[in-house]
């Protein structure tokens, strides 16, 4: 799949479309939209496949390709991401951008890339920012703090289904930080509240659970905005990750107050 | 040796503190703030609902709205001296109003501070609508409404003021058309706020659960367009002229009107004051 194939027969199916995308040299530099005109597209490729096909143009031209972050290209990895027509992810609801397929673009359509934006999501390169204050929330999770001897077995500790499948449903946060670059506040509560419940729903996660929600609310707030419950994080989450989940955030975090002031020492530390 | 890991630079928005006791590390960050923030606007909600039941004396006649206004003063009975209670009411909902605004205006700044450089290209709102998106702008208006509405009935700066009278003090100042309008306006955006706020209240507070989650949105409506529509109907009717003053023409002073002034005994002392 060579632009080449451009100058032979265009079948029908191709399309032509232009694409404006944010240009940026670095972290500190001055950025810009740039226009490019792709006259073979074939609708069956991926969003990402399109900017390959753009990279490879670019190179062609010996211009700089355009940066922008991949990994799995199978909607795991939580790599990729971009406001595409002013949405992350692009239009299509409940998709990486990995995933998103040129057919949901009609032929001649013009679309705007950009990337994240957040003050917490500096940009590396063009549409590449830097996500890493997400791994500063993981970290202030903590792990465990007690040696844990072998792997016990997988039915020993019963789950109830009804628990294990909402859990579950948390835990499909891909951290992608599409939560973060819709919200209008640059709130990073759909990820952070993920996070929690996947852990906080289990019964092995009740041991440290008041102290790791206390611990990543207090890292999340440092890094990002305060969530004033848009819901836009939901509608542009690849996962469909439920604003349920924040509720849930703010009652434990409340009530993880009320534990930790019980605890001697901690009034006054 | 490994090498070391690449730290981000990437900067907080705030500064680290020390830890401090327990309701100030409680309202310092932004998760306690809402949970206030919603607290004190239910605080708020409650009141709005109150004082639109009250006023609905209004269709009532003078004497039954006079007489609300006297009772408020007179909660519990005997039980406490006059006016006590009302003044510890009022105290709270002052506290509740200083507390609500408080949070609203710094979780604005920290918010500001998390989105510094904005997109570039136009964004695609999927689920922000206009109530979510201009909550501190109705709630200015509202809060500005509300001083306006102090100095007008309650503190009395109406040149047809006449402590006691509530019936006629309302009927005159709604019967100019500026005024009735400025009531209509501050209504609508209260309106726009508690479509959002009393929805929003739920998830701050974290009372989420499937059972009750579609009817948040409707109470949140519903009772937007119970106060919308109650407190719009009062500058509407006497616009249309449905609610008349008891006494006087619209732009006469209240102290020619001497009937007026001594309808209701409590009042009476008082008009005889303001208007030897
Ligand atoms: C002084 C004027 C006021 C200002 C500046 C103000 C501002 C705000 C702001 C910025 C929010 C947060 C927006 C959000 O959660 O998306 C909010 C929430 C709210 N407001 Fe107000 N407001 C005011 C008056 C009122 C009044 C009079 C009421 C009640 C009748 C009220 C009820 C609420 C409620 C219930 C919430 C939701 C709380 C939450 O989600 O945590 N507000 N207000
Ligand atoms: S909650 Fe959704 S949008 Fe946010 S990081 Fe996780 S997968 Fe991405
Ligand atoms: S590249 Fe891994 S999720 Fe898109």
């Amino acid at each position: 799949m060579s632009p080449a194939n451009g100058d032979a027969q265009t079948t029908n199916a191709n399309m032509k479309i232009k694409v404006t995308v944010w240009r940026q040299a670095g972290p500190n530099a001055q950025g810009a939209f740039k226009d490019y005109d792709l006259d073979d597209i074939s609708p069956e490729m991926s969003f990402l496949e399109m900017l390959d096909t753009l990279n490879e143009m670019l190179n062609d031209r010996g211009e700089e390709p355009v940066a922008f972050d991949h990994d799995c290209r199978e909607g795991i990895c939580g790599s990729c991401g971009m406001m595409i027509d002013g949405v992350p992810h692009g239009p299509e609801r409940g998709t990486a951008t990995c995933q998103l397929h040129m057919r949901k673009f009609s032929s001649g359509a013009h679309i705007k890339i950009e990337p994240f934006r957040a003050s917490s999501f500096p940009i590396n390169k063009d549409l590449s920012v830097d996500r890493s204050a997400f791994d500063r929330i993981i970290e202030s999770g903590g792990y465990i703090s007690a040696p844990t001897g072998t792997a016990p077995d997988a039915n020993l500790i019963p789950i109830p289904k009804g628990v294990a499948d909402v859990s579950m449903d948390a835990a499909q946060c891909i951290g992608c930080g599409a939560c973060v670059a819709a919200c209008p506040n640059g709130a990073a509560q759909l990820f952070t509240s993920a996070k929690l419940a996947h852990l906080n729903l289990m019964p092995q996660g009740q041991a440290e659970r008041w102290d790791r929600t206390v611990n990543m609310v207090d890292t999340m707030e440092s890094y990002f905005g305060s969530c004033t419950n848009h819901g836009e994080c939901e509608a542009a989450c690849p996962k469909e990750i439920s604003i349920d989940f924040i509720a849930l955030m703010n009652k434990d975090f409340v009530k993880a107050q009320l534990k930790q002031r019980r605890l001697a020492g901690q009034l006054f530390p | 040796m490994a090498q070391a890991v690449q730290r981000s630079t990437v900067a907080k928005i705030r500064k680290d503190r020390r830890k401090a006791p327990w309701p100030v590390e409680f309202y310092r960050s932004a998760v306690g703030k809402k949970w206030v923030m919603a607290l004190s606007g239910l605080m708020l909600m409650g009141f709005v609902v109150s004082h639109l039941v009250g006023n609905l004396k209004l269709y009532l006649g003078r004497e039954e709205i006079n007489l609300y206004g006297e009772a408020l003063r007179d909660m519990p009975g005997h039980l406490l001296p006059r006016t006590v209670l009302l003044w510890v009411v009022r105290i709270g909902l002052g506290a509740a109003f200083a507390v609500h605004i408080h949070a609203a205006v710094t979780l604005t700044q920290t918010n500001r501070k998390a989105r510094s450089k904005n997109y570039q290209s136009p964004r695609d709102y999927l689920a922000a609508n206009y109530a979510s998106r201009t909550m501190r702008y109705s709630g200015v208006i509202v809060l500005a409404y509300l001083i306006f509405h102090l100095a007008d009935l309650t503190w009395g700066a109406g040149p047809h003021h006449l402590r006691g009278d509530a019936y006629n003090n309302l009927v005159y100042s709604l019967q100019r058309p500026l005024i009735a309008s400025v009531y209509v306006i501050a209504n609508l955006a209260l309106g726009l706020h508690l479509t959002h706020g009393a929805w929003s209240m739920f998830q701050s507070l974290g009372v989420n659960n499937p059972r009750i989650n579609a009817f948040r949105r409707h109470f949140a409506r519903g009772f937007a367009a119970l106060v919308v529509v109650g407190n719009v109907s009062f500058p509407l009717l006497v616009q249309l002229h449905v609610v008349e003053p008891t006494c006087g023409k619209v732009r006469t002073p209240i102290a020619d009107e001497r009937p007026c002034a001594t309808a209701i005994p409590e009042a009476h002392e008082t008009a005889e004051g303001n208007h030897p």
